[in-house]
């Protein structure tokens, strides 16, 4: 955890644009949960010029939908989906101001310029870490669309969620830099 | 005639997938510590040694071991000469995956319509396949399959003249599409032959062979053996971050097909890589 960069949200400008691609970040405090049905949802309030539910401005959206909480426990395996079903909605998210998203997997080109344009970031999580990844979250609340089901707007209290840059606010990315590097040095060896 | 409980269908679908969401395979457990020493990645080594722990975390603290727990998808082989106790088989199956969400507290990840979608909040209905074989034992493989990695899963009809390089080629651009969002390393299921609708099944039934058990017949155990190969210098590697560990395994399912076509299916599976069976 040394040399990990804490965040705390809500984020400035100033906390995300510090951040380059690769760096390790710890998440603790608020940090909010939805995917594709509650996006849906608020990007139309944002259409119709409708405050969302929760204020999101600064805030970080994790896309997950966790497992259900057993008995004594606060939350269930609670691990990041794939983000790009999220890009449909992700840059008009950024415009309004959500300042980080924590997923799996890479993002398009309309989002990795929308990071630029809104000074923001994108953050994965490691995917499939349901179980390890819950340890890290000290409450869940719905906050909005509990008929959603697991598809809900969540309010958590996170401590040290890890996660890495995965698009930073410059327009670089990790994935590309790094399966270029692997297959290049893979293809090298008999 | 040997007879066959349906509520013991039931329960066994129930068991089996309790146990699949929650505890990791020993041979999954193995392909991560075999990929862990391969791979030359310092950031691919880290995570597949997360892997290895979040799957030992997932089993002492009965959680599942991601929260995607998946489709619910049986393979039923009945026997010829099993008769079962009462109709009603497939709605067994159906409630054996209700009481396991239910009792495991798995996510509910299925909605009653693809357009108007609606959560049925049970995660049924499970996707059935039922096959006739000789003998008087009923075998239940179950399958717990997240999205991410179905998802990226492609099928194609070639043409023959395509041949067996045209499958590789195939192959490694579904992989390389699939990068990062299926969640590598995979275990990839490659269906070859038959039509439009077997080789999809042909690919999933290759999925959930025993983990790197090779194809009985030598040469398919070969093409297993170079496309892996092939497909572990795409540079992928875990979680996409580039690396070598692309795949865990790779099995080929082969029928025969028309003589004007050559389909082909490639079944992406994430390491999350769920599937238990039972022989009553
Ligand atoms: S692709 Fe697999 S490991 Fe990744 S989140 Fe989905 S089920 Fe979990």
């Amino acid at each position: 955890m040394t040399g990990d960069i804490r965040l705390t949200p809500p984020l400035s400008e100033g906390d995300v644009t510090k951040l380059g691609v690769g760096d390790r970040v710890r998440l603790s405090g608020t940090m909010y949960g939805a995917r594709d049905s509650a996006h849906k949802k608020m990007v139309e309030l944002l259409d119709q010029g409708r405050p969302l539910p929760v204020d999101l401005r600064g805030q970080v959206i994790f896309y997950v939908g966790p497992t259900p909480a057993p008995p004594g426990r606060v939350i269930g395996s609670a691990g990041p989906t794939t983000s790009l079903r999220m890009d449909a909605y992700a840059p008009r998210m950024y415009e309004y101001g959500v300042r980080a998203t924590v997923g799996k997997g890479n993002r398009g080109q309309p989002v990795i310029d929308a990071l630029v344009r809104h000074k923001a970031v994108y953050l994965i999580a490691i995917g499939g870490l349901g179980a390890t990844l819950a340890q890290r979250i000290k409450s869940a609340k719905v906050v909005a669309y509990p008929e959603l089901g697991t598809e809900a707007l969540w309010e958590f209290r996170v401590e040290d969620f890890p996660a890495i840059v995965a698009n930073d606010a410059r327009g670089r990315d990790i994935f590309k830099e790094g399966q270029d590097t692997w297959a290049r040095k893979l293809a090298a060896v008999a | 005639m040997r007879v066959v409980s349906v509520d013991k269908v039931r329960e066994t679908v129930r068991d089996l997938y309790k146990e699949a969401c929650v505890i990791a395979n020993p041979e999954l457990v193995q392909a991560f510590e075999n990929a862990r020493a391969t791979e030359p990645s310092p950031v691919g080594k880290e995570i597949l040694t997360m892997l290895i722990e979040n799957v030992e975390l997932a089993k002492r603290e009965n959680l599942p071991m991601c929260q995607d727990t998946g489709i619910a998808i049986v393979f039923l082989e009945i026997g010829e000469e099993v008769r079962f106790d009462r109709p009603g088989l497939v709605d067994g199956v159906h409630a054996g995956v209700r009481e396991a969400w239910k009792e495991a507290y798995l996510r509910a990840s299925i909605v009653k319509d693809p357009l108007r979608r609606g959560n049925t909040g049970d995660n049924t209905p499970a996707m059935v396949h039922v096959d006739f074989v000789p003998g008087d034992k009923v075998k239940i493989r179950v399958g717990a399959k997240g999205t991410g990695a179905e998802n990226m899963s492609k099928m194609k009809i070639l043409s023959p003249s395509a041949g067996v390089e045209g499958v590789k080629q195939f192959l490694l651009e579904t992989v390389k599409a699939a990068g990062p969002n299926a969640c590598p390393p995979l275990v990839l299921g490659v269906g070859i032959g038959g039509n439009f609708e077997e080789v999809t099944l042909l690919a999933k039934r290759a999925l959930y062979r025993d983990l790197g058990k090779p194809h009985p017949d030598a040469y398919y155990a070969d093409l297993e053996k170079e496309w892996l190969d092939a497909v572990n210098r795409l540079g992928v590697g875990p979680q996409g971050l580039g690396g070598r560990a692309t795949a865990l395994a790779l099995h080929i399912e082969t029928k025969p097909c028309h003589i004007g076509a050559l389909p082909v299916a490639v079944n992406i599976d994430c390491h999350a890589h769920r599937h238990k069976e039972a022989i009553l």
